[in-house]
């Protein structure tokens, strides 16, 4: 091992690598705050037609999908407390379960697109021009906050999928699975996000 | 000099140890934050030489009413690329990246920072962000919209616009990434007795800049976003006919830009609180005070971005607060002057080439502050907004402010780092030639500006000749000297007189008091911290 490579790896510190996850996670939220002020903006300065496009939304997909984003980050939860129990099938079925949640939320929300693209609902499409401008912006916030929510969820999959193999290797084990934590961390916000997303978008109507 | 000597310690320095690798690639895989620095260092000199040329440009132009050496739409052109490099690829990452990188970790103790390989992601994701500027060269032709992107016309112009947004985004998520290296490295990795209070300046002043960097830049990140999704999907978030709101596009943008000066200006006050106690031999007059309102310039700075918009359409109330919060700023800011010259008060001084730069900061940060109140205030606003005094407001406080502790810096810092000295006479012929060019350079503007002349035209009246001329002669006074400088630092760089001294200038914090250079992990033992830093016995 090279002077270089030594020098990296002496220095393992949990502390500070779930004090870095937690300060990207602000981050994270502040890059999600500034759609949200864009939401609060033009919420305000077109009540009636947000109001009208939100009952457009399918709340049973929304629903559905919101429940799947709960279950996953508590099977997620439990690999943390199944990984400390020295317990590693466990830890790995209970990763793959939450990975193929997030699969089925993506899934849904491509039905969910495409029933709206189907109707000629997309970001700039000439229906949306005439329904006017409420419903442009309210589309528009909903495919882009969506859409850059479910970039996240391909994110945390690819992490999860890191997190899954380095267990499958014993590289994360009972002693050593911050790593696994971190991962932990980030799908807990995108499920956070989802849980701000579908009321203002599904719920309040 | 024994004591103060590190040859024949039988050490390897930073420079010397390569990891075991050849070539270029010692540099481009090394993760020690030393070489990182440097990587920064270099990287910026490029891009820095190339927005020098286009300023010169762009004062060549202005040297005559009517076109002189290029039409409306190159000039355009001109000042938004030269914005973006100078905004996004210099003065943001500047001093933090680079001097950050190099002394933070040695300032509090460390051997490194906390996540050395998310360090070096961080330099290439600057690099990867660098290149998209560069690609909006090309294509349609370079982007026209200044560099604030200001919506409608950002999604409106046939010009190739998209890359030098997107590499504005990616270039913030490389800031981003080094304040959440810094926060965390200063949290976890001090060492023992290196209290909070302990910490030297220049560190507290990049623990401030790393909150800022982490809790703004994500704002400009998401607006560039949606003005990408508007030129690509046409969306309409700031589209009118659309519903959109270009003032809502205004608003996020200085959320971000805003406390974004204050990421350039922070570190740039922390350089100038080492330099200043250092050459007076002097503990620093108001050490919790100088904290203190690094702390508090971090914070207000978030809550007066309206300034920026007091002519584009605000209530009332919207515009007293953000008038009053402005005048707020400048108290932390104050406080700061007045403890830099309490400290060279009745101290020994010795002018050295980096107390010159130190003091000339003081003298064009005072103007650049206080031109800063005459914009910050409403009524004066209406009158000065969009001439070319913001312009030199803006030089005084961003090129006078950070330009100048850059350089400070790196003639403070050179020995340390290279293990070679400069040529110090030309060093100081250099510093007076620039200084000189640049008050000549930029002086005119506030004249300029009060009588009326507009920015970003690229002709005007007959009546504002004369100072454009002393202003563009200045311009070139200003490079002339700027080109002696560099060419000292370059060559001493190269070959200049090996130096092994560790303390050159009787600093007292940590950096000082480790072999010249510096090992590859800083100290042998980590040190013990028993005395506050600033201590002149």
């Amino acid at each position: 091992m090279s002077a270089t490579s030594a020098h990296i790896n002496e220095h393992r510190d949990d502390t500070a690598s779930k004090l870095g996850m937690w300060l990207f996670i602000f981050t994270e939220l502040m890059l999600f705050g500034g759609l949200f002020i864009t939401y609060s903006v033009y919420r305000y300065s077109h009540s009636g037609a947000f109001h009208l496009a939100a009952q457009e939304l399918d709340v049973t997909m929304g629903t559905i999908n919101t429940v799947i984003l709960l279950i996953s980050s508590m099977t997620l939860a439990m690999s943390t407390t199944a990984i400390q129990k020295k317990d590693k099938r466990t830890t790995l079925i209970l990763i793959g379960i939450t990975l193929v949640l997030a699969l089925v939320f993506l899934v849904n929300k491509y039905f969910e697109w495409s029933a709206k693209i189907g109707h000629g609902i997309w970001p700039g499409s000439p229906l949306l021009e005439e329904l006017g401008r409420g419903d442009t912006l309210f589309f528009g916030l909903y495919f882009f906050m969506t859409g850059l929510h479910a970039v996240h969820i391909i994110v945390g999959m690819v992490i999860l999928i890191v997190v899954f193999v380095f267990v499958w290797k014993d590289k994360l084990t009972f002693d050593n699975f911050q790593l696994l934590e971190n991962g932990g961390l980030y799908w807990h916000l995108v499920d956070l996000i989802w849980i701000f997303l579908f009321p203002l978008f599904y719920l309040i109507t | 000099m024994t004591s103060n000597d590190s040859e024949n310690k039988g050490y390897k320095s930073y420079l010397e140890e390569d990891g075991g690798r050849k070539g270029i690639f010692k540099w481009i895989l090394s993760t020690d934050h030393k070489r990182i620095a440097l990587l920064y260092l270099y990287s910026m000199m490029v891009w820095f030489t190339v927005g020098v040329v286009l300023g010169l440009l762009m004062k060549l132009e202005l040297i005559a009413p009517g076109q002189t050496i290029m039409g409306p739409q190159s000039y355009n052109a001109t000042f938004t690329v030269h914005g973006v490099i100078m905004i996004f690829l210099i003065v943001i990452p500047g001093l933090p990246a680079v001097f950050g990188n190099f002394m933070l970790p040695i300032q509090i103790g460390a051997k490194d920072v906390a996540f050395p390989r998310l360090n070096l992601l961080s330099w290439y994701i600057y690099v990867l962000g660098s290149i998209l500027v560069i690609l909006s060269l090309f294509g349609n032709g370079p982007p026209d919209t200044g560099w604030t992107f200001y919506a409608p016309y950002s999604f409106k112009t046939g010009t190739n616009m998209l890359p030098a947004a997107l590499g504005a985004f990616v270039l913030g998520f490389s800031s981003i990434l080094t304040g959440l290296n810094f926060i965390v490295t200063i949290h976890r990795m001090r060492a023992p007795g290196m209290t909070w209070f302990k910490m030297p300046l220049f560190t507290w002043t990049l623990y401030g800049t790393g909150w800022i960097q982490l809790l703004a830049t994500p704002i400009i990140g998401i607006t560039l976003l949606m003005v990408a999704g508007d030129r690509i999907l046409g969306i309409g978030f700031f589209d009118p006919a659309k519903g959109g709101d270009p003032l809502l596009y205004q608003h996020l943008f200085w959320i971000y830009s805003h406390p974004a000066v204050y990421i350039m200006i922070l570190p740039a006050m922390g350089v100038i609180s080492e330099i200043i106690p250092t050459f007076s031999k002097k503990t620093i007059f108001g050490y919790k005070a100088i904290v203190l309102s690094t702390l508090a310039i971090a914070f207000v700075g978030y809550f007066v971005w309206g300034h920026h918009m007091f002519t584009s359409g605000m209530s009332g109330t919207a515009l007293y607060t953000f008038s009053i919060l402005t005048f707020l700023v400048a108290i932390p800011s104050a406080i700061k002057v007045f403890n830099w010259i309490s400290t060279m008060h009745q101290g020994s001084i010795s002018t050295d080439i980096p107390f010159l730069w130190a003091a000339s900061f003081i003298f064009v940060f005072l103007i650049g502050g206080l031109t800063g109140l005459v914009v910050g205030a409403l009524a004066t606003d209406v009158h000065l907004h969009d001439t070319a005094f913001v312009v030199a407001h803006f030089h005084f406080i961003v090129f006078g402010g950070v330009g100048f502790a850059f350089f400070g810096a790196i003639h403070y810092w050179f020995p340390k780092i290279f293990g070679r000295m400069y040529d110090k006479s030309w060093a100081k012929t250099g510093w007076i030639i620039f200084f000189v060019g640049f008050v000549t350079l930029y002086g005119p503007m506030f004249y300029l500006g009060m009588i009326g002349m507009p920015r970003r035209y690229f002709d005007y009246l007959d009546e504002f000749h004369g100072p454009n001329i002393v202003s563009t002669l200045g311009a070139l006074v200003m490079i002339a000297g700027l080109l002696i400088i560099l060419t000292n630092l370059i060559k001493a760089a190269r070959h200049g007189e090996k130096t092994t001294e560790m303390n050159p200038w009787g600093g007292t914090n940590l950096e000082w008091q480790i072999p010249t250079p510096p090992p590859l992990e800083n100290f042998d033992e980590i040190p013990v911290i028993e005395k506050a830093t600033y201590k002149y016995d």
